[in-house]
């Protein structure tokens, strides 16, 4: 049921609708509960809305963190 | 492929906290293990069945799956009156993994065989799309869930609100995760240590919502996302912490989750909800644990557009979900687990959703030896 997963927004169109890419498809997507959503961001998807945007300077900061693990 | 989920997978990254937590974990005290740590997500018991999680630690440190998959923990009295509405007639909209979820006599798959109008969606829009198409039938969404999937569902109300619409309302039976984790740490039979806190219900709430909890509770606490690394750097913060004597909530899904959460989605809840007393499956009641409609949202609320009683429904007597989901039971220890209970002829809703403990164990075959 929680599928929460991290999908990047492709278009936003009339306020609060756009699209995410999922596995290459466009996928539309309630984007009432982000301020101000742009595309090119990613956005956690779960049941159909946004809730949350992704910070990819902090994700990109951990990403690196875990490759640095040897 | 997906750089935001990919990367925190990978296996190199893996085996390195494997082993910084094996080095570290031998630093607990013999009369201090097992140390415990529940988590309370149902895709952390997915993520830790799918890749094996347990097996990569030493074994006294446990990973316990508490009441964190919100099919497990509805009520069988909720079913019971979900099933009623789809026999009186409405179209009763669903996730798909409350279908097989037993009521005390039937499940929703049984309502839809004998003639009822269930139907799957994979968002609560849906099911307003429904409604508008034929204005004429009441469609019901079955409205369950933790702090995640709350805005989503009252989003759909909103919708059919401005659009106008009398035949969309909502069965809620929403469940609020802080209120659970204070039953959880006052019950010192359970003997959990740290807990590993959900990733997407703290990206509504926020990280400082625990903060009352673990200043009374004194238990380590990580926010945690659900891959791999997430779970195992998890870990490892929550060992730490215990060796250091900090009991602290730490923020580890920087990536997702803020101090103070979504402002928008909690705008939402605040408008359209209050707190109520709700049934946990495992828990029993737990004081201001829910969240109902508002009395001026009333047109919304199934259960009074229909009078419906939702009582506390009957269980299967040999289903130990209530167990499990307190974590004093693993699945496997379960009699009927594997044998009268599978996810083809499920008895408890633990087998039924994909996020169940039961399902998970069962489809990943979890290894006994942090059981025995
Ligand atoms: S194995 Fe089946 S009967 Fe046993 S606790 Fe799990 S869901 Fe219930």
């Amino acid at each position: 049921m929680c599928l929460g997963i991290p999908l990047k927004i492709l278009a936003v169109e009339t306020p609060g609708c756009g699209f995410v890419d999922l596995d290459g498809a466009a996928q539309p997507v309630d984007l009432s509960l982000i301020e101000n959503p742009r595309p090119g961001e990613y956005v956690i998807v779960h049941a159909g809305f946004a809730i949350e945007r992704l910070d990819t300077a902090e994700a990109n900061a951990r990403i690196q963190w875990f490759r640095e693990l040897r | 492929m997906n750089p935001y989920i990919d990367a925190f997978r990978e296996p190199t990254p893996a085996r390195a906290l494997a082993r910084r937590i094996t080095d570290l974990a031998s630093q607990i005290p013999k009369d201090r293990r097992p140390f415990r740590i529940m988590e309370v997500c149902g895709s952390h018991t997915m993520a830790i069945a799918r890749y094996a999680l347990r097996d990569a630690l030493p074994p006294w440190i446990e990973l316990i799956s508490g009441p964190g998959c919100p099919v497990c923990v509805t009520d069988p009295g909720y079913l019971d009156a979900a099933i009623e509405l789809a026999h009186r007639g409405a179209r009763v909209f669903t996730f798909g993994d409350l279908l097989r979820a037993p009521g005390s006599r039937e499940t929703l798959t049984d309502a839809r065989a004998g003639g009822g109008d269930v139907e799957i969606c994979y968002t609560p829009l849906a099911a307003v799309e429904a409604a508008r198409a034929d204005t004429e039938r009441p469609v019901v969404f079955l409205a369950i869930g933790f702090e995640t999937t709350i805005p989503p569902a009252i989003r759909a109300a909103v919708e059919a609100h401005h659009a106008g619409l009398k035949n969309f309302s909502l069965l809620t039976a929403f469940k609020l995760i802080p209120p659970a984790l204070e039953v959880l740490a006052s019950d010192a039979s359970l003997q959990i240590d740290a807990f590993l806190l959900p990733a997407h219900v703290s990206a509504i709430i926020g990280a400082t919502a625990y903060e009352g909890f673990v200043r009374v509770h004194r238990r380590p606490c990580v926010i945690a996302g659900f891959e791999p690394l997430d779970i195992l750097y998890g870990i490892e913060n929550l060992v730490h912490q215990a060796l250091a004597g900090q009991a602290c909530v730490e923020n580890q899904y920087s990536r997702v989750v803020r101090p103070f959460g979504n402002p928008r989605a909690q705008n939402l809840i605040e408008e359209w909800l209050e707190p109520e007393d709700a049934v946990w499956r495992g828990l029993g009641v737990v004081p201001r644990s829910g969240l109902r409609l508002r009395s001026d949202r009333a047109e919304f609320d199934a259960a009074r557009r229909f009078a419906l009683k939702i009582t506390a429904g009957r269980p299967h007597p040999a289903c130990r979900c209530g167990d499990v989901l307190r974590g004093i039971l693993h699945p496997q220890a379960c009699p009927l687990f594997g044998v009268a209970c599978t996810p083809e002829r499920p008895v408890g809703p633990c087998m039924v959703s994909s996020e169940g403990s039961c399902s998970a164990a069962l489809r990943y075959r979890v290894s006994m030896r942090n059981v025995e």
